[in-house]
Order: C-alpha cells, then sequence, then structure tokens
C-alpha cells in the first residue's frame, strides 16, 4: 500500500507471524491506520454498504442454494418451499431478493458521486475501471439470479436477453444455442443460469480486492477533489470513518429492512408469481427496475441490432470515461456549468427508467394525442426514451469533454484545510486560491 | 481528443437517425382499477382475521375447489401458526384434530403397498390439498378448453393482490349492449382484455375489462358459515381473498413480528452509532 507501514507488533506472537504472513499488518495499514481526507461527506459511506451488501447476498445465497432445486418442473415450487417450510426461510429469500435491489441502489449512488466528484480522474482511472467491472459483473449476476425463480419474467426475461445475442450477425444465432444449451430457454439454460449465478459473485468478491486494493494506492478521493498535501488533511481510518461508515450502514438497513419486512413483493413483479410457461407470453416483459433505463435504451431503436450495440455501448461509455473528460477541476463543486449538466444527467437517467417501465407506444401525457414523428408520436414512451438516451451518449461523448475546455470553473481551495479553514465564521470573505485557469 | 468525441458522437446520431424505421403494433389491454377494500392484514401491525380465514376456506373447499388446485399447500398449513384453524394446544399442527377431521373427509390418491393398484384414500394433515383434476388436459377438458389456474400463490399473482380476487369475483355483470361475448366467456370489467374486436359502438368507449372463462362462481347462500355470518356474495368474495392472501404467504405475520423487532434494533443501533460519530468527530474541523 502506498506510504510506508506505521504497524507496530505488539506481542510475541504478532512479531512472529509478521515476519512470516503480515496479515495483520496489511489490515492494520488498510483498515485501522489508513489516512483517510478529513471532509469525505456521506456520500463516501456507499463503498462500505456495498462491501456489506455484497456479503450479505453471498451469505444468503449460499443457504438459499441449499434449498433450490435448478429444475424447469421444480424451481418454482422450490423458492416457495423455501419461504413456507425451511425455517426463517421468508427472511433469507427476503433479504436475498430484496438484497439485490438494495445493492444496485447503493452501487448507483456510490457511481452518481464519483461522477459529480471526478473520482474517475488521474490517479483513479483503473479504479474506476475496476469499479465498473464488478457493475458488469453485477448486471450479470442479478441477470442470472432473476431467471431462478422459474416464474412467468424469469422465463421471458431470460428468453428476451439472450435473444439479444441472436442480432449479432452471422454468428449470433449459434451463439444463442450454445449459451441456451438447446434450441430454447429450457432445462439445461436454469442449470447453467444457477451455475454462473453462483460463480459471479466470488469474482466480484476478487474484483472489489482489486478495487480496494487500487482505491489504496492514491488513496480516496474528496469532496473538493484536491489532492492531499499534509497529514492536517487526513484523519486514520478507524475510528473516524468506521463510525461514520457504521453510522450510514445502519441508516441504509433500516431503508432495507423496511422492505424486506413490511414491503417484499413492491419492487418485484407480480408476473413473477406465475410459474414459467414458455406458450404464454406476459403483456408486458420488463426487467428489474435497476436495468430498466438500459432496456429503454435497448427499445429505443427500432433495429434490433442497433439496440444491442447502443445498450452495451452505455455501459462500454463509462470505461472510458476517465479519458473523455477534458477538465483538471475534479470535484463539480467548483464546476457550476457542469453540475447542471449532471444534473439534467441523473434526471436523464431516471426518465430512461420511467421509459423502461412503459410499453413503447403508451403515451406519456395521457389524453394528448401528440404527433407523428418518423414512426412513432412524438408524446410516446419511444421518443422519450430516445430523447434521454441522446442525452445519456451526448453527455460523455460531447458535454463531458467539450465542458472542460469552454467553461470557466470557480476558484478551487489551495488544500483540503483550507476550505474548513477559510470557512466564513472563521476567515474574512475572499481569501481564497487565484481562479483556476481555464481547462 | 474533442474531434474524436464529437466524431463519435455525429457517427452515433446518425446511426439513431438511419435506423427509425417502422414501429410495433398497438396493444390495447385494459382492465377496471381493483376496488379499495379494508384488510385486517393491512399495514405494518396487520394481521389476518382468523374467522375470516376459517370462512375462506371453507368457501374455497366448498366452491373453488371444484376446479382450482393450490398444490404448494398441505392441510397441515391449516393447523399452524397463523393459520385459520391454529390450535396453541397443538404445536404439531399434524396432531391438530381439528385438521384431521377436515382432511379426512378428502380422499386423496395413493399406492397400496401390498398390490401396487392406484387406490384412494383418506386424506392427513400431511398431505397435500387435493388436486380436482389429475393433470391439465382433463381439467381443460372439463372447462371448455380453459385451465383453471392453481391457486396457491394467487393473490401475489395479479397487480392489486386480494383485492383484484375480490373484484374479479363480485365484478361479474351483464355484458354492455354492443358487445359481442363468445360462447363459454363472461365478461368481467377487472379481467384484463382487449375489447375492441368484440365492440360494436363507438371506437373511443371500448369498455375496459376482458373475457374469462369462469362463470359467476359466487351466489347468495351458496356457503353456510359455521359462524352466522351473513353469506353474501360480497361476503363470500372477501373471505376467500383473504383466505388465498394468507395462503400466498402463510408466513406474513411471522415476518412482520420479526421486522418489528429488527426496526426497533436498527433504530437504536442506528442512534448509538450516530451519538459515537458525534463524539468521535467532535473536535475534528471538517
Amino acid at each position: 500500500m502506498s506510504g510506508h507501514s506505521t504497524y507496530e507488533p505488539k506481542s510475541g506472537f504478532e512479531r512472529w507471524l509478521d515476519s512470516r504472513l503480515p496479515i495483520l499488518r496489511f489490515a492494520s495499514d488498510t483498515i485501522v491506520t489508513f489516512p483517510t481526507p478529513k471532509n469525505l461527506n456521506f456520500w463516501w459511506t456507499f463503498g462500505g454498504i456495498l462491501a456489506l451488501m455484497l456479503g450479505i447476498q453471498i451469505v444468503t445465497g449460499v443457504i438459499l442454494a441449499m434449498h433450490y432445486v435448478p429444475q424447469v418442473d421444480m424451481a418454482f415450487a422450490s423458492v416457495q418451499r423455501i419461504k413456507r417450510d425451511v425455517n426463517y426461510g421468508w427472511l433469507i429469500q427476503g433479504l436475498h431478493a430484496n438484497g439485490a435491489s438494495m445493492f444496485f441502489l447503493a452501487v448507483y449512488l456510490h457511481m452518481f458521486r464519483g461522477l459529480y466528484y471526478g473520482s474517475y480522474k488521474a490517479p483513479r482511472e483503473v479504479l474506476w475501471i475496476l469499479g465498473c467491472v464488478i457493475y458488469l459483473l453485477m448486471i450479470g449476476t442479478a441477470f442470472f439470479g432473476y431467471v431462478l425463480p422459474w416464474g412467468q419474467m424469469s422465463f421471458h426475461g431470460a428468453v428476451v436477453i439472450t435473444n439479444l445475442i441472436g442480432a449479432i450477425p452471422v454468428v449470433g444465432p449459434s451463439i444463442t444455442t450454445w449459451l441456451w444449451g438447446g434450441f430454447a430457454v429450457d432445462d439445461p439454460t436454469l442449470n447453467r443460469f444457477f451455475s454462473l449465478h453462483y460463480l459471479l459473485p466470488f469474482m466480484i468478491a476478487g474484483v472489489v480486492g482489486l478495487h480496494v486494493w487500487a482505491l489504496h494506492v492514491p488513496g480516496n478521493s474528496n469532496p473538493t477533489g484536491v489532492n492531499v498535501s499534509s497529514a492536517q488533511d487526513t484523519v486514520p481510518f478507524h475510528p473516524y470513518y468506521t463510525v461514520k461508515d457504521g453510522f450510514a450502514i445502519s441508516v441504509f438497513l433500516i431503508l432495507y429492512a423496511s422492505f424486506v419486512f413490511y414491503m417484499p413483493d413492491a419492487l418485484g413483479d407480480a408476473a413473477n408469481y406465475i410459474q414459467a410457461n414458455p406458450l404464454v407470453t406476459p403483456a408486458h416483459i420488463v426487467p428489474e427496475w435497476y436495468l430498466l433505463p438500459f432496456y429503454a435504451i435497448l427499445r429505443a431503436v427500432p433495429n434490433k441490432l442497433m439496440g444491442v450495440i447502443l445498450m452495451f455501448g452505455a455501459i462500454a461509455t463509462l470505461f472510458v470515461l476517465p479519458w473523455l473528460d477534458t477538465s483538471k477541476v475534479r470535484s463539480m463543486r467548483y464546476r457550476p456549468t457542469a453540475r447542471l449538466y449532471f444534473f439534467i444527467f441523473v434526471l436523464a437517467c431516471i426518465v430512461l427508467g420511467f421509459c423502461g417501465a412503459h410499453a413503447p407506444d403508451d403515451l406519456v401525457i395521457p389524453g394528448v394525442s401528440g404527433l407523428q414523428v418518423g414512426d412513432a408520436n412524438l408524446n410516446s414512451f419511444v421518443w422519450l426514451s430516445r430523447i434521454g438516451a441522446l442525452y445519456y451518449f451526448a453527455y460523455f461523448w460531447v458535454i463531458t469533454p467539450a465542458l472542460g475546455l469552454f467553461e470557466t470553473p470557480l476558484p478551487v481551495p489551495e488544500s483540503i484545510s483550507e476550505p474548513v479553514l477559510s470557512h466564513p465564521a472563521m476567515t474574512p470573505a475572499g481569501a481564497v486560491a487565484s481562479p483556476e485557469k481555464r481547462g | 481528443m474533442l474531434r474524436r468525441g464529437f466524431a463519435f458522437a455525429a457517427l452515433g446520431l446518425a446511426l439513431l437517425a438511419g435506423t427509425l424505421v417502422a414501429g410495433p403494433a398497438l396493444s390495447a389491454t385494459t382492465q377496471q382499477e381493483p376496488r379499495d377494500v379494508h384488510w385486517s392484514f393491512e399495514g405494518p401491525f396487520g394481521k389476518f382475521d382468523k374467522a375470516q380465514l376459517q370462512r375462506g376456506y371453507k368457501v374455497y373447499r366448498e366452491v373453488c375447489a371444484a376446479c382450482h388446485s393450490m398444490n404448494l399447500m398441505y392441510l397441515r398449513n391449516l393447523g399452524q401458526k397463523g393459520g385459520p384453524f391454529y390450535d396453541p394446544k397443538y404445536a404439531n399442527p399434524n396432531e391438530n384434530p381439528y385438521v384431521k377431521s377436515l382432511a379426512k373427509d378428502l380422499q386423496v390418491k395413493d399406492i397400496d403397498q401390498d398390490t401396487g393398484d392406484v387406490i384412494s384414500r383418506p386424506a392427513g394433515p400431511a398431505d397435500r390439498f387435493p388436486a380436482p383434476f389429475p393433470n391439465e388436459p382433463a381439467a381443460r377438458a372439463s372447462n371448455g378448453g380453459a385451465l383453471p389456474p392453481d391457486l396457491s400463490v394467487m393473490a401475489k399473482a395479479r397487480e392489486g393482490g386480494p383485492a383484484y380476487v375480490y373484484s374479479l369475483l363480485t365484478g361479474f355483470r351483464d355484458a354492455p349492449k354492443g358487445m359481442t361475448v363468445p360462447a363459454g366467456k363472461y365478461y368481467n370489467p377487472y379481467m384484463p382484455g382487449d375489447m375492441s374486436s368484440f365492440w360494436s359502438g363507438p371506437k373511443d368507449k371500448v369498455p375496459e375489462g376482458g373475457f374469462i372463462s369462469m362463470p359467476p362462481p359466487l351466489a347468495p347462500d351458496k356457503v353456510t358459515f359455521d359462524d352466522k355470518s351473513p353469506s353474501t356474495v360480497s361476503q363470500q368474495a372477501k373471505d376467500v381473498s383473504a383466505f388465498l392472501a394468507w395462503a400466498a404467504e402463510p408466513k406474513m405475520e411471522e415476518r412482520k413480528a420479526f421486522g418489528l423487532g429488527a426496526m426497533i434494533y436498527l433504530l437504536i443501533f442506528a442512534g448509538l452509532l450516530y451519538a459515537s460519530y458525534k463524539k468521535i468527530w467532535k473536535n475534528v474541523a471538517h
């Protein structure tokens, strides 16, 4: 890890172990003495929350796997058996199913925080990319997991998503058959999805290890985006951030528990309580809420291959973001123009989510007949998702590169401690650093 | 860098514009919103009304069970904690005499261990709810081609849950003038459907709802309630909907009770952590 270690073995055993496997030194350096900027706000607590969620999902998942039967005629009933007859099965299953939603809620807030405070910029590009890899693995895991209860939405969702692969020219249909293990989504598909659903979380855990490693080399970014310049700027991780993260985790758990205990089905689809029937297609096939924005991008274009390219492109874009951003100022706290476009971006993501939940031809404003533009009504969710998708891509590929060149950022403080010390209550106004140069 | 960004954006725009071709057809599935029903099991402290569950079970047994299976239910469930016939004297529901006697009146298929023949024997608490038909083709053959769905999780498998079930059961009405009802079908405004091709009236006034293959199942006094509750269609529908809500999640009361403890614990825990957080950070300017 960065910097020199301050760990001192306290007992004979610790000295003995330290010269053989310095695991206690490692633990001390990473979660006890690790110097952390003292100005991190509560948006920085989602890393800890996510680590906890991964742990909860793995533990509950391992228990569920002891009772679940990955067979098309028995899978649906086996999930119900867990909820009815397994001791506390209703709790373990509820934690796992709602845990997926909570996991994604936390990861989205974590990602938006990274975007707002420029946490992806040098020297944290690898950290950001590893985060994107984790997110991609999470999407895969969630998709495989959603298929396992073998309800109507599980089955038909699996059909829709695996069929997307078929859009690849020439080799697409062969790859789809290979993925299915047959000529339709069936027993072999369910079995391999179960296997992969069990595998991917451990891959996530591995990449999380790399993510934390990559975090501890440059250290945390912070709300000012200014590099740590002295020991005055930091506090040891423990107890300062263990207690702050701990408090945030407990508040997050209250939200999580309110779903598990009082609204266990609020985030799910009623159709998934109907056992999968390949012969009956639900009226609206929709993914879980956390994938709706990508589903909207997929359906925004009538061409299937183009839709697939755009959907994957939406995630691929995140990987190259560190090189799309031309601004030298990290934090949007000092970039009022960028901040405005960022909030529109958040809005665009939410709007895309709504579009994904509605049938494309539904009217956005009911009762207004609207204007036919091109292939669809301008007042339909098709056009709204097109506008949203256009903004999504424009934000990364046009607005972000351009802003760094044309905007005038506000003055950036010299150090992390400065905005604290120069708080109006402490020093006269105006005692700030010279305005940041353009670009 | 910037030029490349613009080039990519322009390419994306061009591709997007180039793919705007014909759109899909309109779907017009409609249904009336389920009625607003008050349930005893609503809210964070709501519990099932045991008398209502008992009446609901009777409606299911005497009316619905003629066509609808409940394959995920065991007769012992009726006597488990939170169930309609739970008796604290019998922690093991298999020993509950009332459940035993209810089970004895039902016949289940079994194999004679001496001859290997398929036989019928009286059910016990450990048996599943017996299904009315041996298989799907038999169920369809007896119901004009339609399959009566399994009711085990029905109260969770439809938007609106028990309110939907109640609305559907009480929602049968004569088809409006101008609607052609196919033979063997019944109009119900709460059933999702697309009536436009069965409607000869004005195009903008297509009635909400759909056709269902189930004839109106309930009628006044069709079930005699043991607690002398008035046996109206509304009462029967409400009771059986509550029973189905219980059957869809027999552990609901346990869930809420556990949740109360968990919430109190978490609130205290969060409060203590907040106080610790304030104390530890007191002397750090940040």
